[in-house]
């Protein structure tokens, strides 16, 4: 029907004169427009690496500085320090912990997606899956706040002893002073990346084919023996990507996390105290430094650190799909 | 189909493995299919709670008068929400005049146009670079690119641009997916009918896709709505109390500045941006009642964008298929 009406539309307009000659017109702009995004990029590196750079070549930073461990950017307060180190640490140690406790609850979710749930399960899970995606960040940090905060603040505020009967005080974590800390960032983001690992995982495992699993049931196994044993590895490239891009989100979310971390820049402590992020200091620093002044251009160094994240990540994902595709 | 019916089945292994199979394996395999029930279950429960809390958050806060009243002052009573609301709505179309055409161009190119070679794998690997760009570090692009370039200040129209380099992979990738789903023999019959190729993608290929555009369109929108990073350091903060709505005497001093129509204006904050510097600066006792109100009608948008999505193309599919 619609190839019937799609002829009877082309059939007036065979005929137009000099159509010929119009025909690369159209090639030619759309061509434009999708290389945009590599013109973008390109810009997008340059300027970043530029401006990130000028802590070093325009106020004369040693480039080692930046591994020191001691934040003070205000000329007011003495000797200035661009110590990066705890802005690295707190983002590496946040998105570590948001991965681990969000890998298991992703891939767990996709296994029931794609082998456990039945038809009408799916259809409200998915839907539900795609909300929580469009959930906008800040949403999340306002929850962060409202509940998350106060309740670990409330629940946990006294220092937490693991003690066993004849050893004695095993573990000691100090309790949360204020809720604001590392483990409220972890906790928010660990839901954020939520969505993008079970997707990516989703799609791994259903690109796993048929017979596998029918094979596998076959020969008597339980379906819980075909996951493992037979699903996971073959959809682990996959479901490594579906992990590499959910670090990526939770190293490079900004807003919703800095309204939970705390934000104090010091070297990661106990999982109870606050903590801070290259995206946070970012956020909070940015509008109020002058430019050209070391301290906000050590914001661009922190900035050029968190494009270089991306950037490997991006790679590593093209290594792992490289390796899958080779085998 | 009888694999997934198989591996569908709730009730466990086949009764005949039972006997064979030791009792730990068996164990195992319903302790694995009650946790991960337990996975799915979590999910909507968490989607759940949030959504009721901000329904009651949200009682009492959001009525006609916070829609579409005057900015309170956050101390003496909620007020209102409108310009706040309205530069949402306003950065929102603009920026999807400008990322729709772009993005469907791009689409068109990387499904109709792009032969395996070394450019398409460069579009493609800067598609997933942008992707993957933490959205404050293109907000931080925006400011070189935009508001350090043109010295205007901030204004309304950087931060759509901005929001535009953010959204384009997306949008291009939906838009290439959407046209992908378009079958090749509907192609096929346009070309041997001796339409030229752009005729074909024109006049055959883009009407069919239409449902997939549009939902791709709903869904990147629903993005940029919520977006607040790419904002903060492109877009101008703040909004006048009231917006005056008659203002459009472009000659007119000022019109540029104080115009809600103007795309020049600096006095741009969006509700997520609202929500955020509201958060951290705002004073005064009714403050967590205006961002509790303007959460929820951050929610409520996306839940609306997301079911938008999905009637409007199963309602478009409808239309244009039974034809």
């Amino acid at each position: 029907m619609a190839q019937l009406a799609a002829a009877t539309r082309l059939s007036s307009l065979r005929a137009t004169p000099g159509l010929r000659e119009r025909v690369d017109l159209p090639r030619r702009m759309v061509f434009i427009a999708a290389s945009s995004m590599v013109a973008v990029v390109a810009l997008l590196l340059v300027f970043i690496t530029w401006q990130g750079l000028q802590l070093f070549l325009v106020n004369g930073v040693p480039v080692d500085q930046i591994l020191s461990s001691t934040w003070q950017p205000d000329p007011a307060n003495g000797q200035v320090i661009f110590g990066l180190l705890p802005f690295i640490a707190g983002t590496v140690f946040v998105t570590v912990v948001a991965l681990a406790i969000s890998t298991p609850l992703s891939v767990g979710l996709a296994l029931f997606l794609s082998e456990v749930a039945p038809r009408w399960a799916r259809a409200i899970v998915q839907p539900a899956l795609e909300i929580f995606v469009g959930i906008p960040s800040v949403v999340w940090g306002w929850l962060g706040i409202t509940i998350l905060v106060p309740f670990l603040h409330s629940t946990f505020g006294e220092d937490i002893v693991v003690s066993l009967p004849l050893a004695g005080e095993v573990l000691r974590v100090p309790g949360f002073l204020t809720g604001f800390s590392w483990m409220a960032g972890a906790l928010v983001l660990s839901i954020m990346i939520l969505p993008t690992i079970t997707s990516v995982s989703y799609d791994s495992f259903r690109a796993v084919p048929q017979e596998l699993r029918t094979g596998s049931l076959a020969l008597g196994t339980t379906r819980w023996q075909a996951i493992r044993h037979i699903l996971v590895p073959a959809a682990l490239p996959g479901v490594l990507t579906a992990v590499v891009l959910g670090m990526t989100r939770a190293a490079g979310e900004a807003l919703a996390v800095q309204m939970v971390i705390g934000n104090s820049p010091s070297l990661p402590g106990a999982i109870t105290q606050p903590l801070t992020t290259l995206t946070s200091q970012i956020t909070m620093d940015m509008g109020n430094t002058v430019p050209g002044e070391p301290w906000q251009n050590a914001l661009w160094t922190m900035s050029l650190v968190l494009l270089a994240i991306s950037i490997t990540s991006v790679v590593l994902v093209r290594l792992i799909n490289k390796r899958r595709d080779a085998r | 189909m009888t694999a997934e019916s198989l591996a569908g089945n709730s009730g466990g292994p086949h009764p005949s493995l039972k006997r064979r199979g030791s009792r730990a394996t068996i164990a195992a395999d319903r302790a694995a299919t009650v946790v991960l029930w337990g996975t799915g279950v979590f999910v909507l429960a968490l989607l759940g709670s949030i959504i009721i809390h901000f329904a009651i958050a949200a009682w009492g806060v959001v009525s006609p008068s916070f829609i579409l009243g005057d900015l309170g002052d956050g101390k003496t009573s909620v007020g209102g929400i409108f310009p706040i609301l309205w530069n949402s709505i306003y950065m929102l179309v603009l920026t999807m005049l400008i990322s729709i055409p772009l993005g469907i161009m791009a689409g068109i190119y990387m499904a109709e146009y792009a032969a395996e070679n070394r450019v398409t794998t460069a579009i493609r690997f800067a598609e997933e670079a942008i992707s993957s760009v933490p959205s404050i570090v293109i907000g931080l692009f925006g400011l070189i690119l935009f508001v350090d370039n043109f010295k205007m200040g901030y204004t309304t129209l950087f931060g759509a641009l901005s929001l535009t380099l953010f959204n384009l992979p997306l949008m291009a990738r939906l838009s290439e997916q959407a046209l992908r789903a378009v079958p090749q023999d509907e192609r096929g019959a346009s070309l041997a009918l001796g339409a030229t190729k752009w005729q074909t993608i024109r006049h055959v290929v883009l009407p069919l896709a239409i449902p997939g555009l549009v939902t791709g369109i709903i869904l990147t929108a629903g993005r940029v709505f919520g977006e607040a990073a790419v904002l903060l350091f492109t877009s101008g903060q703040g909004a006048p109390v009231h917006y005056d709505f008659g203002n459009l005497n472009v000659g007119a001093a000022n019109w540029w500045q104080t115009s809600p129509w103007s795309p020049l204006r600096s006095t741009s904050t969006t509700l997520s941006v609202y929500i955020y510097t509201l958060r951290s600066e705002g004073l005064g006792a009714f403050v967590t009642q205006i961002v509790d109100g303007a959460a929820a009608i951050l929610i409520s948008m996306v839940l609306i964008f997301n079911l938008g999505a999905r009637l409007i193309g199963r309602l478009l599919t409808r239309k244009l298929t039974a034809a």
